[in-house]
């Protein structure tokens, strides 16, 4: 690969020739780099928990629902977070319903049938719904959709839609949501949020499947819904299920968004417009008011390992499920 | 081939008429493919309300004067400039930190790094540290840079360095460092390998290859990325509420203290921190207060992908091969 001595000689001295090696020494360095913050974010954040790992009740923080971090005197603190774990996935859980049957049929729309000008323009949607930010959403939450889920989910007390609500368990009184920020608008504003991961991704995984199956799909009569129902969903399926569980990560992990649209009201939900709180929410609201190194700051970074082990799961999954995927096409 | 069976049952002049089963076939066809392209729809359309929602709001307060002026009593009077502006910094400080690293490390594995478990280990942590939960690197920056890189800086330089903008852009670059390196891996890879080839047959080494050859023709895909990151940057509040943002900072109304108004080494204020505080937190929020700075991110956000948007349309328009 090297250039021959003669060659080498002729030429004039070139700085950027020069560094060569530095400059290749670096480029490894920075390589690394990801390795070195996946590692640094758990060292730093087991770091600043590491006190309170053996002090914790840890049968109580995953089964009780009292999380009172700031008790009256005399009372002593308790550390319960299944109510912000319910809280976490009940939302997810809406959005993920929400989210994947419209990410993947808006996905196929826009990989199998858009053409032109309405498939650029569905993609540069798709985009801007990726850009808004989680503040943003978590406003638009907050003034927008939580005053509508309001209006559709009141009724006047002992009204048929009031005892329709109560019997679903899609309102827990008979007057309705209590409020606007609950776990239905919560889990919308995550729906809303996720989708464009799950189209671009289940948008990668059609692409990657080979023109061919389509053309053996058409050449057998199938029409253009067969050809995506059994060819295209068989043979993409495990890079949708990814682009499913990223999005999912993406729901569990959302901040800002459902500390301001999901009620922050720390109980177990018995309703669909129940105002819910989340793990990111606590540690988001929580955090400013704890005095550092009390047993309250610590128990937000445990919190945080559990969010970080959560995702890290749920990330290194899908990426298995992506390289099953691959080996199966090998083979 | 169903056809003949049909003219033969009931004798029909078109032979070719569908049968029940074919018909059904082609409608049912037809209506998922509608059914799709109202799932289209349901993105497009709340997309649309909200935007038109938040802006006809806000229209009351837009203008040049509120992005000039700085907020006064609360938020609840004044314009935005002293948040812009606190953004608009910590946009340039991450990218200081995340652009060139971001770069490097996409170069290394897109023409270094072999197929191997090296390679492999590498990609997953990128795919995992993008799927970091933003609350998540808020803490790290509070835990790594705030209460141990600071006051190591503030021993080694003697004087006392606050969580700032130093800490926030750190904070925020390390959540950037995927999103980069994602894409400017993809634009590198878009190079089309023939080309290396023969700039090694040249006599080129690797680093002259990817200096004159990679670089160059990868150069408006890279900037798509870091614009991409601009815009990402720009948004996030988890990540800076514990590690500089702050509600309210002093800022001159004049001069070039207006232009210049924080120093690495204490709090600032972002757009993001101010959208959050004022839509929730302070009582008796004028509206308008709120969908302008709503609107105020939205746009910024808005223009600042149309950027990437228009680059990438041009890029593949001059595409040559």
């Amino acid at each position: 690969m090297a250039a021959p001595a003669s060659a080498r000689k002729r030429r004039s001295f070139n700085l950027f020739d020069s560094i060569e090696k530095p400059v290749e020494w670096l480029i490894r360095l920075c390589g690394w780099s990801s390795i070195l913050g996946i590692a640094a974010i758990f060292a730093f954040i087991l770091k600043e928990a590491a006190p309170m790992v053996p002090n914790l009740d840890w049968i109580h923080f995953f089964t009780s629902p009292r999380w009172i971090p700031n008790p009256a005197t005399g009372n002593e603190a308790s550390f319960g977070a299944l109510a912000l774990l319910v809280g976490t996935f009940t939302t997810t859980g809406i959005a993920l319903v929400i989210a994947v049957p419209v990410g993947l049929g808006a996905a196929v729309y826009i990989s199998e049938f858009a053409k032109g000008k309405v498939k650029e323009t569905l993609k540069i949607v798709i985009e801007l719904l990726a850009a808004i930010p989680s503040i943003v959403w978590g406003f638009i939450g907050l003034m927008v959709l939580g005053p509508l889920v309001k209006g559709v989910f009141t009724a006047e007390p002992g009204s048929l839609w009031s005892k329709v609500m109560v019997t679903l368990h899609l309102a827990s009184s008979d007057i309705g949501a209590s409020q606007g920020t609950n776990l239905l608008t919560g889990g919308i504003i995550l729906a809303l949020m996720s989708v464009p991961l799950i189209v671009s991704l289940s948008e990668d995984a059609l692409r990657a499947v080979p023109d061919s199956f389509r053309e053996a799909a058409l050449a057998l009569g199938a029409n253009p819904w067969e050809t995506v129902r059994r060819v295209l969903f068989p043979a993409a399926r495990n890079g949708l299920l990814a682009a499913c569980m990223l999005g999912m990560g993406r729901a569990v992990g959302e901040t800002m968004a459902v500390l301001l649209a999901t009620g922050h009201s720390n109980r177990i939900p018995a309703a669909l417009t129940d105002p819910v709180r989340t793990m990111t929410a606590t540690i988001a609201a929580e955090m400013g008011e704890t005095v550092h190194g009390d047993d309250h700051y610590r128990v937000l970074f445990i919190l945080g390992i559990v969010l970080f082990v959560i995702t890290c799961g749920i990330n290194v999954a899908s990426d298995l499920i992506v390289k099953g995927v691959k080996k199966g096409n090998k083979a | 081939m169903s056809s003949t069976a049909v003219s033969t049952e009931s004798g029909a002049t078109n032979p070719f008429a569908p049968t029940a089963y074919e018909s059904r076939r082609s409608s049912a066809a037809i209506r998922n493919k509608w059914i799709m392209f109202g799932f289209c729809m349901i993105l497009v359309i709340p997309l649309l309300g909200i935007l038109i929602d938040i802006f006809w709001k806000a229209w009351p307060v837009l203008s040049l004067d509120y992005l000039w002026e700085n907020p006064s009593n609360k938020g609840k009077e004044g314009g935005l400039w002293a948040p812009l502006v606190g953004t608009f910094y910590l946009v340039i400080g991450s990218l200081l930190f995340v652009a060139p690293i971001g770069i490097l490390a996409a170069i290394y594995l897109n023409e270094y790094a072999k197929e191997g478990w090296m390679n492999r280990t590498i990609s997953i942590t990128v795919t995992t540290l993008a799927g970091v939960p933003s609350i998540v690197h808020g803490l790290f920056g509070l835990g790594a840079f705030v209460l141990v890189m600071l006051p190591a800086l503030s021993q080694a330089t003697g004087t006392k360095w606050e969580a700032g903008l130093l800490t926030a852009s750190l904070t925020i670059a390390v959540m950037n460092l995927p999103v980069i390196i994602t894409s400017t891996r993809e634009a590198l890879g878009a190079v089309p390998h023939a080309f290396r080839e023969a700039c090694w047959n040249l006599g080129a080494s690797r680093w002259q290859t990817i200096r004159t050859i990679v670089l160059p023709n990868s150069l408006s895909g890279i900037l798509t990325g870091i614009i991409l990151t601009v815009s990402r940057a720009a948004g996030e509040t988890a990540p800076i509420l514990f590690t500089g943002a702050t509600f309210f900072k002093f800022v001159a109304d004049g001069g070039m203290a207006k232009l210049f108004p924080y120093t690495p080494a204490e709090p600032f204020m972002a757009m993001s921190m101010h959208l959050n505080i004022i839509s929730n937190q302070i009582s008796q929020m004028p509206e308008k207060m709120k969908y302008g700075s709503a609107a105020v991110l939205i746009g910024l956000i808005l223009f600042v992908n149309s950027f990437a948007i228009v680059l990438r349309v041009w890029l593949r328009g001059r595409k040559r091969w």
